[in-house]
């Protein structure tokens, strides 16, 4: 019962941009203990996860902040007593004072919280009975412990008419809380079943597989004709993608060109190798690490590829960081495989299984997200044969790797039947012209159509 | 009405009675010409006689099985034990004869027999002089028993124990008898056995005891309350048999947190009891474990003035044992 330290925490500056973040779920509870650097709760940005590290080791006080909430940098969202300045002297108490009245006022400087988050069946009965969501009240027993005249003070004070309301209000406020939740995302990205060889009777098969509805929350509303239309809240996640196209698009004067490639050699190279990878790597090599590479390699010799509008000047970036998309049911997110040409096909190969990975299971953070300077979209995987992509803002270009199709091909005027693939580009017109790209793709085409049975994927 | 001392209240009882029926009378080791070795029945020889107060040899089987006979043909006998820890030779004939004799004869016969008692230490009486034996007639089906802590109480259950048809265990403790006073009706009235007694009301905290420790919890929860703030709520149970199960449900109910204090030890002892019946009453409404502050579970009460004070409970102790309950 002594002056114990909180310590405020606030919503970080997660990047430049941003002003404010939502709540996605508290991963502390009141009492809880906290270590520095442990994260205490997720939050969603606009295009991402992040978790929030601790300032301090400590014991979760209150939640300033509720899951679901949006919340500008620099607000309060919780309070953690931290440790060290706990220790309350508990033989030295000041003058009687009524437990009745004061006790709420008391707990705030209550340093002890192990026995924040144990409720005595008293304090469970009352609560349910009253409706009590006991996070809310102040605890003023030993450890911090909330007592039965904690929650009798608590709900003669009102505390539990503010909290039914709150708690009407709630389950529209709980769709909100995190797009992700429980989401198992399929990967497009990383699913290589471009090249199926197709059986006789079915017709052809997308790569992509909806393993279960996208969990978009939606309200169902009549019409007067007595017809249902559905309304679906716009997710943060939505928001964000809806924002970075319309600018995208109204920003950049795109212009499109596709070529069309021969990887008959390349899916005998992958076959080759891929069950001898899988088993020694522990993933999978993908069609997607090949073209990244091919992709690379052109670029390092067309860097105005890698490069940003900037109105009176054109900034050709040094690293080459290519924005991978990555599909999920309800949304794209475009993680980044940093100094993409630092790498082999093998690193590509691990840094896509990895960056899908963490976006099928929302853990991409902020960083996972950043420096992005070309984006590659492997279009393939959901069966498309031809795209037309919008550029990943504010990049000059973007390339999508279209699925791999057996046609007949003539070659040295004989038919032959070929994996062929298309590939497209999106470009920023303001930077690039036509020539430059035609000579771009062609550099792709010969990389990919370079590869053969001796490559090296090390 | 008149201020008197716990034991001139247990006099005035066994007087009254026997004025108002004759077939009410005292046996026991010098309780006739010495009057009692407390002075308990200090008058009562000189007042009905020897006959009606009658000192007995030193055989405290005899003293109960003399009681028990009168009883059985229609005498209403107050046996009195020296002390209760020379109570033990007299457990066959009150636990296998009076306890049993209404149940074993299918109600046709009665043994409306007290047996007064002292229990308890404080006294430098060491093992033979100090023993509080509840624990040894509790949960003995067919008995009573009351351990009355104040003056009022001490005279109003001894009558009720009197007018019982059935045998009653009337445990007075010798260290209330002159320590212990307060206002007590000279005309008739009896305390019901069977009911507990709120001595105190307050929100924090719950105590639950009997006889002389609740003089301990009363101090004690005047200073909390002066010096904390903390409120106690005390229960005397004043009834061990039958437990007042309504009055324990509701003043545990008063604050959801529990200390039962009594000066036998603790295993076994009264607070086992009802603490039992709290758990299986009661889950709901516990805000804290239930807490026994009791006599320690050691063979006897040390001889040695400061193993017996060790051994004691006393103000301190218990005024602890509340502060913590209040805290948790």
């Amino acid at each position: 019962m002594s002056n114990q330290k909180f310590a405020d925490m606030v919503m970080p500056q997660l990047a430049e941009s941003l002003v404010s973040a939502t709540i996605a779920k508290w991963l502390k509870q009141p009492g809880d203990k906290v270590e520095q650097y442990e994260p205490i709760c997720e939050v969603i940005t606009d295009k991402v996860n992040a978790e929030i590290p601790s300032t301090v080791d400590g014991i979760m006080g209150e939640w300033v902040a509720e899951e679901g909430q949006t919340v500008a940098v620099g607000e309060v969202i919780c309070r953690i007593a931290a440790a060290g300045a706990a220790g309350a002297p508990a033989e030295e108490r000041p003058q009687a004072e009524p437990r009745t009245t004061s006790a709420p006022v008391q707990a705030e400087a209550s340093g002890d919280q192990s026995m924040r988050g144990r409720y005595s069946p008293a304090v469970q009965s009352l609560a349910a009975e009253h409706g009590v969501n006991l996070s809310a009240v102040q605890g003023t027993g030993m450890g911090g412990r909330i007592t039965r005249k904690d929650v009798l003070a608590y709900i003669e004070n009102g505390g539990a008419a503010a909290e039914t309301g709150r708690a009407a209000e709630a389950p529209a406020k709980k769709e909100v809380h995190s797009p992700f939740a429980g989401l198992p995302h399929a990967n497009p990205a990383v699913r290589p079943e471009q090249y199926i060889p197709v059986p006789p009777a079915s017709s052809r098969q997308s790569g992509l597989h909806m393993t279960e509805s996208p969990r978009i929350p939606a309200v169902e509303i009549e019409d007067q004709n007595g017809r249902a239309e559905t309304m679906i809240d716009v997710t943060p996640i939505r928001n964000a993608i809806a924002t970075n196209m319309r600018q995208s698009v109204s920003e950049i004067p795109h212009a499109w060109t596709m070529i069309e490639v021969d990887v008959t050699n390349l899916v005998l190279l992958r076959n080759k190798l891929k069950d001898e990878f899988k088993r020694r790597e522990g993933y999978n090599l993908t069609y997607l690490a090949f073209l990244l590479k091919a992709v690379v390699n052109a670029i390092k010799e067309y860097p105005i590829m890698n490069s940003v509008w900037a109105v009176n000047k054109i900034i050709v970036k040094r690293d080459i960081n290519i924005s991978l998309a990555v599909g999920t049911e309800d949304s794209v997110m475009t993680p980044v495989i940093q100094r993409a040409d630092q790498k082999n096909i093998a690193g590509l190969a691990r840094e896509i299984e990895e960056l899908a990975t963490k976006t099928r299971q929302g853990k991409l953070k902020l960083e996972d997200m950043q420096g992005g300077t070309f984006t590659v979209n492997n279009t393939g995987s959901f069966g498309s044969i031809l795209s037309y992509p919008i550029i990943n803002y504010p990049q000059a270009a973007i390339l999508t790797f279209e699925s791999i199709v057996k046609r007949p091909v003539v070659i040295n005027d004989m038919i032959a039947v070929r994996s062929m693939a298309n590939i497209c580009l999106s470009l920023d017109h303001r930077i690039l012209d036509g020539v430059i790209c035609g000579r771009f793709l062609q550099r792709v085409k010969e990389n990919v159509e370079g590869y053969t049975l001796d490559t090296k994927v090390y | 009405m008149a201020e008197m001392e716990y034991i001139d209240a247990i006099r005035l009882a066994m007087k009254e009675e026997m004025e108002k029926d004759e077939n009410v009378f005292v046996l026991g080791e010098d309780v006739g010409v010495k009057g009692g070795v407390f002075t308990t029945t200090k008058g009562l020889q000189d007042q009905f006689g020897e006959e009606r107060v009658i000192d007995t040899p030193l055989a405290e089987s005899a003293i109960a099985g003399v009681a028990i006979g009168a009883a059985m043909v229609g005498m209403k006998p107050i046996a009195e034990m020296q002390y209760s820890d020379f109570m033990l030779p007299a457990t066959n004939q009150i636990i296998s004869e009076a306890a049993k004799i209404r149940y074993r004869s299918n109600n046709d016969w009665s043994c409306p027999v007290v047996v007064r008692a002292p229990i308890g230490g404080g006294i430098f009486g060491g093992l033979y002089h100090s023993q509080c034996p509840e624990s040894i007639f509790f949960g003995t089906p067919g008995l009573k028993i009351v351990a009355p802590f104040t003056a009022y109480d001490a005279k109003g259950l001894l009558k009720a124990a009197i007018n019982d048809p059935d045998p009653v265990l009337f445990f007075e403790n010798k260290k209330c008898y002159r320590m212990i006073k307060g206002d007590v009706p000279l005309d008739d009235y009896t305390v019901p056995i069977g009911k507990a007694n709120v001595l105190r009301e307050g929100t924090d905290i719950t105590v639950i005891g009997y006889s002389m420790p609740l003089h301990f919890c009363l101090q004690a929860a005047e200073e909390l309350e002066k010096e904390e703030g903390i409120s106690a709520h005390i229960l005397d149970l004043r009834s061990l048999q039958p437990l007042d199960r309504d009055a324990i449900i509701e003043a545990v109910r008063k604050t959801g947190k529990v200390l039962i204090v009594h000066e036998d030890n603790k295993t076994g002892g009264v607070g086992a009891e009802v603490s039992a019946i709290i758990s299986e009453e009661c889950l709901f409404d516990l805000d804290a474990p239930i807490k026994r502050l009791c006599g320690p579970d050691v063979p006897a009460m040390p001889i040695s003035p400061p193993m017996e004070k060790f051994f004691m409970l006393s103000k301190d102790k218990v005024k602890q044992a509340m502060h913590e309950l209040a805290d948790y």
